[in-house]
């Protein structure tokens, strides 16, 4: 018998093996782990936006109880900045600008809560109390808060040495062609829109613990990352010159993380330098106005766009231009977001045959802004799908209709963009009807016309978006100047008794990594699900993987294991063989048992595995014991989800509050391992969406303070903001990857904010609404509807 | 949190000998205020004067005409408390709707109103309802107690020890909530009472305040559509990235309309 029961491979809805320890309260977070002799971290944080350090003395702060150190950036002459991981280059062929990002501020603070000075103490009050006691002096510099007041003549200058505040100013895409194509074309579109700046604020705040071991000289960094491999090769190789062998880091249970914490942050340097300093382990926790005011906040983009169509509605051409705010310096992969994540995706579904996009990447006195779900691709899809809304209502079109004919269709695949992707499958016809049909598209009106007799107004919206994850191919991300390779590696390693343990170089915190990867096992070598242990974040345990971020952990990270598995399979077949005295052609693998074919004669899982570690009969001279491998896994390219978002709002006129009401979302993963979790990962993608869309919104004041800086002003999405989230799938299978997957994490955040501001748009669309910028709060609907009501009234 | 003394007197006399004593001295009933500000080091008290030992703070009780609150009432406790809902069920319906849960099981009538917050519920029900508050050494009459944000008549030293809300004919409460912290954006506390209408707006401006406008309309015609054509001026209200002052002032009267509609 082959089968598991129950049921617990790809396509089962298997509850999560990692559940029950974060239910109970069992998880081990950063901040729950406690190291002999450990001190505590604050770090004094600028208050000022732009500001010259004139001095700093610690004196008071060194003599206050329990005060073990206290450093500044003067101390750490010998370490290097925090290092950017991909390298942008301009027009003209000449590289970014990349500032020095010091660990602790020199010379300059550049945005508030840039780090200043670290204190170490015996406890977490001490240290802070010491902190506070730190006298700088500051000569405030005039701050430039916005890309606007950055880009202006004259603007102060962020960092002294780069010019006009302009990180870089690329592009992309074929401007001849391009220009060409407007020329002649009869129809165009214009429109301006912002995407607006978020913070992550990921569940559990970023913590780190430094430790150092003077008798071996191995230092350990425990931090809250999603990828523990590349923190080490970071901050080891650019910032603390320690070699890998001898640094080891940890990321334990993590509490969401969103984008914000794949990037390597000051923080973790100071404790592991700071270890080796006091030969004491080093903890931080941030608090959490620290999270609001140093994580990396995401989005933050000013776009001018134009779409040349032909008389039918056909989309002739597209010419972006987009401002991106890096913040006050580079975070880890900052520079790729509004490039090689944002403007590769601005074909979208459609067969656009030319598009040109430019993008600045500008300097402000703002905390680093950098990857945060979707990163980049909801910014191109918001941009696409207003868009193709706009140029809809401008002539006259139906929204359906205008996105049907330039759907690129399905016998096109694999299709080549103008913009440097090439798409391996998709179905976006079916997506689309399946959404509408249950969404009740057709139904809408009577619906309308039913709130309307209520007093409400409302409206329904549709996004049909694409976007690239998996990432990714070394290759690829290396010619566009990412500075490290894309793959990932896994390895199996089968215990005497059958049992698997698997080490992924990729890291869970939250999507359920632990059940979903260790049901490819289970599919494939038929071990039960509670026989795997899925093994991550760290690396003294694991190979040199790349982490979690861009919706990779199963298209990259699960192909990898698959490879590895393939290499088990093939070993263990030969051991069968050996046992079963067959020839290895003649031996049949099926989920846990081995087979000569076309006889009784089998062997279990387990005889196999046994065998492999006690090799008495066993064909010593050719195979070598054991049953552990590993694999790395390289794509050929990038995956390709898309789907459809309908989503359907009501407005209350009276105050402006806008509630969804119907949530609609098909989406193209690719093949689905574990149904339950992808619904999971899609609701969870669709609220941070809808709270992109309606709620959520980082302000900054013109003097660079933060003034959304906790929950009290920077709005959460809540339950009760959220309608039922309705998910389902559509499947075209991923070409390129033994699994067919291609990935969840972030089609919920990219897909729908569009959906949401065009259902606004249409509720609001009696009152002459063309656009409505993010987040549609009610104070700015109601602000429409009262601006736009002498118009009606005159009419 | 700086360090300061923990103190915990049983009764209202030790209570205020203790915060006499010490005039950098704090006293802490729910907490939901002062215990953030402490957690941010936004405030350093040498000491911190538990109230929640004090029975003369307590309980909820009918006496004639008036309903009688003991400061330490918990909003949870007033929101299902039989009394007041018989008595004065916008009242009870105010204290279900402050804050969330934890909020409403830690939260006290008299942190609330002695804090005056701008954007906090019960102050306008104070002010509404004509209630008189009592504290160690006098009463206080609502009108002469708020002062404007943060501000109360109450003096260094002086604890609020109960509310007396004369009960009205009719009381109706709506508000709009901010929809980051929660707290009130705009609201109308509306009330009949034998002594004439009352209007008290709170969230809209810098202290909550009376609507005169509104009184005298709803005095003649006590009725939503008589306070719906009636428009509060935007100027002195509150004005930041979640509203602006004319947007507070439009829903001033939205939410007065709401609440007379609500009082029935």
């Amino acid at each position: 018998m082959n089968v598991v029961t129950p049921f617990e491979g790809i396509g089962a809805s298997v509850r999560r093996k990692e559940d029950l320890r974060f239910l109970s309260g069992r998880g081990q977070y950063t901040d729950d782990i406690n190291r002999p002799g450990q001190t505590y971290a604050a770090i004094l944080r600028s208050p000022h936006a732009h500001a010259r350090i004139v001095s700093i003395d610690t004196a008071a702060a060194a003599a206050m109880p329990g005060v073990v150190a206290v450093f500044t950036g003067a101390d750490m002459p010998d370490l290097g900045g925090i290092p950017c991981g991909w390298q942008i280059h301009n027009k003209d062929g000449t590289p970014m600008a990349e500032p020095m990002h010091p660990v602790l501020a020199v010379g300059k603070a550049r945005f508030v809560g840039d780090a200043i000075a670290a204190v170490i103490a015996e406890t977490r009050s001490q240290a802070k109390d010491a902190a506070e006691a730190i006298e700088v002096e500051y000569e405030v510099l005039p701050a430039v808060a916005t890309m606007e007041a950055a880009l202006a003549p004259g603007a102060s200058r962020v960092h002294d040495d780069v010019a006009g505040n302009v990180c870089y100013d690329w592009h992309i895409g074929d401007k001849a062609v391009n220009e060409a194509a407007f020329a002649k074309a009869p129809k165009v579109v214009e429109f301006e829109l912002v995407n607006n700046r978020l913070v992550p604020n990921a569940m559990e705040p970023r913590a780190a613990i430094g430790d150092y071991d003077p008798t071996t000289e191995d230092y350990t960094l425990y931090t809250t990352s999603q990828n523990p491999h590349v923190i080490r090769l970071l901050m080891g190789a650019f910032v603390l010159h320690l070699p890998e062998h001898k640094l080891r880091v940890v990321a334990p249970d993590v509490g969401g993380g969103f984008g914000s914490k794949i990037f390597h942050y000051a923080e973790e340097a100071i404790v592991t330098w700071a270890a080796g300093r006091v030969k004491r382990p080093v903890k931080w926790t941030a608090e959490r106005t620290e999270s609001f005011m140093t994580d990396a906040h995401g989005r933050d983009h000013v776009t001018k766009a134009r779409l040349a169509m032909d008389a039918d509605g056909k989309f002739l051409a597209l010419h972006v231009q987009t401002l991106a705010n890096m913040g006050a310096y580079l975070s880890t992969f900052a520079t790729s977001v509004p490039t090689y994540l944002y403007a590769t995706l601005l074909a979208g579904v459609y067969t656009t045959p030319t598009v040109y996009a430019e993008v600045k990447a500008v300097f402000t006195n703002t905390v680093p802004v950098d990857a945060y779900r979707g990163a980049g691709r909801p910014e191109a899809t918001f941009l696409l799908e207003r868009l193709v809304d706009v140029a809809a209502a401008e002539t006259g079109m139906d929204r359906i209709e205008i996105r049907r004919r330039n759907f690129i269709p399905n016998d096109a695949f694999p299709y080549q963009t103008p913009v440097a992707l090439q798409y391996d499958s998709g179905d976006y016809t079916a997506t689309l009807d399946q959404a509408l049909k249950t969404a009740d598209w057709a139904g809408f009106e009577a619906r309308r016309a039913e709130a309307k007799a209520r007093g409400r107004l409302r409206g329904i919206g549709i996004s049909t978006y694409i976007e690239a994850c998996g990432i990714a191919p070394s290759a690829v991300v290396g010619s566009l100047g990412a500075r490290a390779g894309l793959y990932e590696v896994g390895t199996i390693r089968v215990h005497p008794t059958g049992s698997v343990t698997v080490l992924t170089g990729t890291h869970s915190h939250g999507q359920g990594h632990e059940t979903t990867l260790a049901q490819l096992v289970t599919d494939r070598l038929g071990v039960p699900l509670s026989q795997v242990d899925i093994v991550h974040g760290d690396t003294a345990k694991i190979p040199f993987g790349m982490g979690t971020y861009g919706s990779r952990s199963l298209a990259v990270g699960g192909s990898a294991m698959v490879k590895a598995m393939d290499k088990i399979v093939a070993k263990a077949r030969r051991i069968a063989a050996h046992l079963m005295e067959a020839s290895v052609e003649d031996v049949e693998f099926d989920r846990g048992t081995f087979r000569v074919a076309g006889t009784d004669k089998t062997k279990s899982w387990g005889e196999i595995a046994l065998t492999a570690y006690v090799p008495h009969n066993y064909p010593i001279e050719e195979l070598e014991p054991g049953l552990d491998e590993t694999a790395f896994y390289d794509p050929k390219n990038f995956t390709y989800p898309g789907g459809c978002h309908i989503c359907e709002v009501e407005i209350e006129p009276e105050t402006g509050i806008t509630t969804v009401v119907n949530f609609t979302a098909v989406d193209d993963v690719g093949r689905v391992i574990n149904p339950m979790i992808v619904e999971g990962q899609v609701q969870g993608g669709v609220a941070q969406g809808i709270g992109q869309a309606l709620l959520e919104s980082c302000v900054y004041d013109s003097e660079g303070q933060l003034v959304s800086a906790s929950f009290m002003d920077y709005q959460m999405p809540r339950a009760n903001d959220l309608p039922p989230v309705s998910v389902a799938t559509h499947t075209t299978l991923c070409t390129h990857n033994p699994l067919g997957v291609k990935g969840c994490g972030e089609v919920g955040a990219i897909g729908s904010p569009p959906a949401v501001i065009n259902a606004v748009v249409d509720a609001l669309k009696d009152y002459g609404v063309r656009h409505i910028e993010m987040p549609a709060t009610a104070a700015k609907v109601w602000g429409i509807i009262n601006a736009s009501r002498p118009a009606m009234a005159a009419e | 949190m700086y360090d300061f003394e923990y103190h915990k007197p049983g009764s209202l006399a030790d209570a205020v000998k203790l915060l006499s004593a010490d005039p950098d001295s704090k006293p802490i009933s729910g907490g939901q205020t002062l215990l953030p500000a402490l957690k941010h080091r936004l405030n350093k008290p040498t000491s911190v004067i538990d109230l929640s030992g004090i029975a003369e703070l307590k309980g909820v009780r009918r006496e004639g005409d008036k309903l009688v609150i003991g400061a330490l009432a918990k909003h949870v406790e007033v929101a299902t408390s039989p009394e007041v809902k018989a008595a004065i069920p916008a009242l009870a319906q105010m204290a279900s709707t402050i804050g969330d849960t934890q909020v409403r099981n830690r939260g006290t009538i008299g942190g609330s109103v002695a804090n005056n917050d701008p954007a906090a519920d019960y102050p306008s029900a104070v002010l509404g309802l004509n209630a008189t508050i009592v504290t160690d050494k006098r009463r206080i009459a609502a009108d002469d107690f708020f002062q404007g944000m943060f501000t109360t008549a109450l003096e260094p030293g002086e604890l609020l020890v109960a509310i007396e809300f004369p009960v009205p004919e009719k009381a109706g409460y709506a508000k709009m909530r901010n929809p980051a912290s929660r707290y009130v954006m705009a609201g109308a506390f509306v009330a009949k009472t034998g002594g004439g209408v009352r209007v008290a707006i709170n969230g809209a401006g810098p202290g909550v305040f009376r609507q005169a406008e509104m009184e005298k309309a709803l005095a003649a015609n006590w009725s939503p559509d008589a306070v719906a054509g009636v428009k509060q001026s935007a100027d002195g209200l509150n004005s930041d990235i979640h509203g602006s002052a004319e947007y507070r002032a439009h829903l001033v009267t939205v939410m007065a309309k709401r609440a007379v509609a609500a009082a029935g």
